[in-house]
């Protein structure tokens, strides 16, 4: 089974980010860059379904070149090989226009399976998914806890708001996965060096068939206008626990009176 | 004026309540407001919706919008686009509306601006506000072209009915694909949960890492009964299996606005607060002093949670006692 999964590159999630104050676009340089972990889960899950079935796995990825260490982390922990769509005109692109690129990206390598995390830690759009699986006209099972394979059908239990759903479709299809899917592998040392060896294809956006007009900042229906702190709470009483912490808890919810 | 479409989710025969909360807030623009209804049971929350505001429902029932994941809705929604044009279309943040939203995005060309927690009128256009980096930044963003999609995280208004009032209903076709009926729902599964519901409960007592254990989450329990309060958790934790994905408070989880939230062992990751720190007052345990999470307490106690909960306990069943 060839299963695809798409991966981004985000700032380091543990350092605070940053917007450029002139173009209003996340600070990517100078910053660190990671492999998402939500698309570790989503790595992790795309190896399992290729290894029950004698199958591989192939990276899709767009964004700067620098993004290129994130998907050796993924090579790193097994996957096969990559494609990485990396043009200056992408900068500032909506999660449409990404999904126009990333389904362009997929669609002539044809899959079987898109594996995705539910949503980027840096953007949290989480639309690009679905909107890839549209684009594609294939079905998306989304917010997967964990996921099965058995011949050509797909089934997942899907976290809902009070638990889950189990939900099925056939194949070619897209599923989401996430944060606790599964516990992602770390990179072996031979991993690693096999990942220097793995081929990251390279298309441009006139190969995949996408107009330069309907991405980028130019292609965005949508700017940002305005950007500032927002309102910090008043600091509060901070005391250092003496035995008296949890009476004092007590008292302070009989203030308010709400026990 | 502008045409504003609501996404109106029906959940178990009932408006979600997000809907009614866009509805709310959206009547107050000036602009007509409708919304949109895709579920067998849709005609029993038509009522509901024109009370809270919309002019006229547009619906329709056929039992594939409730069997089927998100496909049939996209259909149907972005078929009822392309005919009306609205000049925005506003979902509320959930499971099934973001998946409904990003296929509707595609399909019609769309752009979409998520996460959003307010809404306002711009001129001609319309300005979204949301919160970035984990909610230390607020963010303006003007959507432009055709029928833009915004989502709207649930609790970013205070649901409130008008005047009871009888909306236009008009039943719409179906424009269902057949071959978009292939994601099927075969069972939902509820994780049982007594006392108040995490989104309602006045005093919300959630736990992180700090519990140390999975089975600490006893500590939390017997608090939210004493004080008839509900349980959250940190994803850290629910990702580790230790509490239940209902449970979890955060970006990824639930946005509770309690009048109280006790965040007990949890550091205050941006990932959580921006799940809860519209609470009225915060409560922080930790033993960390320069966790962030004390950067929103109101109180905060530098401690163990292990000691400090079954404190509380003592204290609350002494005073019920």
């Amino acid at each position: 089974m060839h299963v695809v999964v798409c991966v981004k590159q985000i700032p380091d999630p543990s350092l605070a980010g940053r917007l450029d104050p002139e173009t209003r676009c996340l600070v990517r340089e100078g910053v660190e860059v990671v492999l998402d972990p939500g698309d570790e889960v989503g790595v992790e899950a795309a190896l399992r379904v290729a290894e029950a079935t004698s199958g591989e796995v192939t990276v899709v990825s767009m964004g700067p070149e620098k993004g290129l260490d994130a998907i050796r982390k993924a090579l790193a922990m097994g996957a096969h090989r990559a494609v990485l769509v990396s043009d200056p005109r992408l900068r500032g692109s909506d999660a449409l226009a990404t999904a126009r690129v990333l389904a362009a990206a997929i669609l002539p390598r044809h899959p079987d399976l898109v594996i995705a995390g539910t949503e980027s830690t840096d953007g949290y759009t989480g639309t690009v998914p679905a909107a890839i699986a549209e684009l594609l006209d294939w079905p998306a099972l989304t917010f997967a806890k964990a996921i099965t394979v058995e011949d050509a059908t797909v089934r997942i239990q899907r976290q809902t708001e009070v638990g889950h759903d189990i939900v099925e479709a056939p194949l070619p299809a897209v599923v989401t996965v996430t944060g606790g899917a599964n516990q992602p592998r770390y990179p072996s040392l031979r991993g690693i060096m096999a990942a220097r060896a793995k081929p990251v294809d390279r298309p441009g956006l006139e190969e995949l068939g996408i107009d330069p007009a309907t991405v980028g900042l130019a292609g965005a229906n949508q700017q940002v206008v305005a950007v500032a702190p927002a309102p910090e709470r008043a600091a509060g009483a901070i005391v250092t626990d003496d035995g008296s912490g949890g009476r004092r808890i007590v008292d302070y919810l009989a203030e308010l009176k709400v026990i | 004026m502008a045409r504003i479409w609501v996404y109106g989710e029906c959940v178990a025969g009932a408006a979600a309540p997000v809907a009614l909360e866009l509805l709310t807030h959206l009547r107050t623009l000036g602009d007509t407001v409708e919304a949109v209804v895709l579920d067998p049971d849709g005609a029993s929350i038509t009522a509901t919706l024109g009370a809270h505001g919309a002019e006229r429902v547009y619906l329709g029932t056929d039992q594939a919008y409730r069997d089927r994941l998100a496909q049939p809705a996209a259909d149907t929604l972005s078929a009822l686009i392309e005919e009306h044009r609205p000049d925005l279309v506003v979902f509320g943040a959930t499971y099934d509306a973001r998946d409904v939203c990003g296929r509707v995005s595609a399909r019609t060309g769309s752009t979409v601006v998520a996460n959003g927690t307010g809404l306002r009128r711009d001129g001609e256009q319309f300005v979204v506000e949301s919160a970035i980096f984990g909610a230390t930044v607020q963010v303006q963003t003007r959507v432009a072209g055709g029928s833009p999609c915004v989502l709207i995280r649930p609790r970013s208004f205070a649901a409130e009915a008008g005047p009871a009032r009888a909306p236009a209903v008009t039943l719409v076709a179906s424009a269902i694909r057949p071959e978009h009926q292939r994601a099927r729902r075969l069972e939902s599964v509820s994780a049982t949960q007594s006392g108040p519901k995490l989104e309602d409960a006045a005093i919300v007592i959630s736990g992180g890492r700090g519990l140390q254990d999975p089975a600490n989450f006893q500590l939390l329990e017997r608090i939210a009964e004493l004080v008839r309060g509900a349980v959250g958790a940190s994803r850290a934790v629910v990702d580790a299996g230790w509490a239940p994905y209902a449970r979890q408070v955060g970006q990824t989880g639930k946005t509770v606005k309690p009048t109280v939230y006790i965040a007990c062992g949890i550091s205050g990751a941006m990932q959580h607060t921006v799940g809860m720190k519209a609470a009225a007052h915060i409560v922080a345990i930790n033993t960390d002093p320069d966790a962030p999470i004390f950067k929103l307490a109101d109180l905060g106690v530098v401690g163990d949670t292990l000691t400090v909960l079954p404190a509380m306990i003592q204290e609350l069943e002494r005073r019920d006692g």
